[in-house]
């Protein structure tokens, strides 16, 4: 590698450290994302071989007008995919981005193991050790994100488990790691192209049994942790073509990946390995479910909640995916800007698990034009909670149940939660006394300061925003 | 192998749990999607496996890969912009 390339790359990894870092903050989060963007580019530019020539040196042939048709394709999907996915649907879309991002890396992987193999070329460990993570890991992210995805989309979301599937999981993922080590001894021949293939076909049917048994609202923590594997098979792809970009690239991705990961199970109050292996509200959940809670529901109208609001000093809302099902984010935009016409302060309370995904239901509300400084972490707004005058819940359930700080068998106990039932009223906007994901029942609705208003979310929020017009 | 390559890759895994560790959850489903679209340089990957290809087979692949990496990388950006450009503050 020259040492102009070099000085290229060193300029590359900047980019894509300050991308990330701007990213830290909503005020720069979209330059952010730019200056990644132009670390890419950069890197294209100086795309060389593991020879060290450039790649757009050498004379055009077949291969580059597959290389544009190709690129031109990719681009067409994704733009396609991009422009003309929901907000609800977010997590969806990041599986499948993922999903190909990790094929590709497998492919690329593939193919260097694949010519290697072929040529009979003697070939180092070091460079055999990555091709084969890079397959593995790159071809489990592809199919278990095609099963996130499937699962997000309302598709065999729940749990699939039978019997030993831990036991047996763990078998094909010992028999995989066995061919890799025959195959890092054994890289070259026939019979190492075979052994590869079914190497292969293993991995990708690995990621769909690891996948298949966790629950349609796990698939998040699901994601991101897919998201930091492709990032790995990526980096592994780098060792070997010798590409240091990639390298960089995808080592940041794995390492952030993996930490985001585990801040989110932090938020749910779970170990990461109770989400991959644990077949979440299979059994625990339901038991719970079973024990009566003391109390009545009190049912509010709309007419006497749009008083209680109106005349409040301090509103805090507390939204969930409820909300974003019921596509409800503007009428709650529209009660917030009149109740501020009014002088009522009003601020959104945002556990970090809200929606589908950390930081969901921020972009949720941002599409609906709620300004941010408005919306504040559960941290921030718990120990403001008792001089709140209501606290309105919109489809949000297990993130304000009292049961994790009262309730020490409840599955969620000592989950951090927002502490709604602290404000003076508590108005819970709900379609019905269902219980939420985690299949338990919300000791808050039963409580002496909350009342319920029953019905979609979005009518009610319409018939409250008429209500407090009028009043 | 080249032992300053493994150097490097140390220090970034180090440089990737700092930086992350201080990015507010607010941003963490646009950070997700940032970051799922900063591995989509593996399209360079692609591009330089396909360059080389010399059966159909691997023509076959390294385009399948080219495709793939593509609309990661340019999906990944353009749906994090999208997502990005929605946070604004109250217009005064």
């Amino acid at each position: 590698m020259s040492s102009f390339i070099a000085l290229i790359f060193i300029g590359v990894a900047v980019l894509f450290i300050l991308g990330i870092k701007f990213l830290s903050s909503p005020k720069t989060a979209r330059a952010g994302n730019l200056v990644a963007a132009a670390g890419m580019f950069v890197a294209l530019l100086a795309l060389h071989k593991t020879t060290g020539e450039s790649v757009w040196t050498q004379g055009w042939n077949l291969n580059y007008t597959l290389i544009a048709v190709g690129t031109v394709i990719g681009l067409i999907l994704g733009a396609v995919g991009a422009y003309s996915v929901k907000m609800t649907a977010m997590p969806q879309m990041v599986a499948a981005f993922n999903g190909l991002g990790g094929g590709a890396a497998a492919l690329v992987a593939s193919l260097e193991f694949l010519r290697h193999a072929r040529d009979a070329e003697a070939v180092a460990v070091a460079v055999t050790i990555p091709m084969l993570f890079a397959t593995l890991i790159g071809s489990l992210s592809f199919s278990g994100s095609a099963i996130a995805y499937l699962k997000l989309e309302g598709k065999f979301e729940k749990p699939h488990t039978f019997p030993g599937q831990n036991f047996l999981n763990g078998l094909i993922l010992l028999v995989i790691l066995g061919l890799c080590g025959w195959l890092t001894i054994n890289a070259t021949g026939g019979s190492a192209v075979n052994g590869f293939i079914v190497m292969f076909c293993l991995a990708l049917f690995f990621g769909i049994a690891m996948v298949m048994p966790i629950g349609g609202a796990d698939m998040p923590v699901v994601i991101s942790l897919l998201n930091s594997f492709t990032g790995l098979a990526v980096a592994a792809d780098g060792f070997a073509i010798n590409n240091l970009a990639m390298i960089v690239a995808g080592t940041l991705v794995g390492s952030s990946g993996t930490l985001l990961t585990l801040l989110m199970c932090k938020a749910m109050n779970r170990p990461v390995t109770n989400v991959l292996f644990g077949a979440f509200g299979s059994s625990a959940g339901s038991q719970a479910a079973a024990g009566g809670v003391a109390g009545t529901v009190k049912p509010i109208q709309a007419d006497e909640a749009a008083v209680l609001l109106s005349y409040a000093s301090q509103v805090v809302i507390v939204p969930g995916y409820g909300m974003a099902v019921a596509q409800a984010q503007h009428a709650v935009r529209e009660l917030s800007d009149e109740l501020g016409k009014r002088g009522v302060e009003v601020r959104f309370a945002i556990h970090p698990v809200a929606g589908r995904m950390p930081g969901h239901m921020n972009v949720l509300l941002a599409e609906a034009n709620v300004p941010y400084d408005q919306l504040c972490e559960m941290e921030a707004i718990n120990p403001t909670m008792d001089r709140v005058d209501v606290c309105l819940v919109i489809g949000a359930n297990d993130v304000v149940n009292p049961a994790a700080r009262e309730e020490k068998s409840s599955p969620i106990y000592g989950m951090p939660i927002i502490e709604a039932d602290h404000a003076k009223t508590v108005i819970v906007m709900k379609r019905s006394m269902a219980a939420g994901f985690a299949g338990i029942e919300n000791l808050l609705f039963y409580k002496d300061n909350t009342r319920m208003l029953f019905g979609d979310a979005k009518a009610s929020l319409n018939a409250l925003v008429a209500a407090v017009k009028a009043s | 192998m080249d032992t300053n390559i493994l150097f490097i890759f140390i220090l970034a895994v180090f440089v990737g749990f700092e930086v992350i560790s201080k990015v507010p959850s607010m941003l963490h489903t646009p950070l997700m999607s940032g970051t799922n679209a900063i591995h989509g340089i593996i399209l360079f990957g692609g591009i330089l496996v396909l360059a080389d290809a010399d059966t159909p087979l691997k023509q076959a692949l390294g385009f399948v890969a080219v495709v793939f990496g593509a609309a990661n990388v340019f999906g990944g950006f353009m749906v994090t912009d999208r997502m990005l450009q929605m946070f604004k503050k109250k217009k005064k």
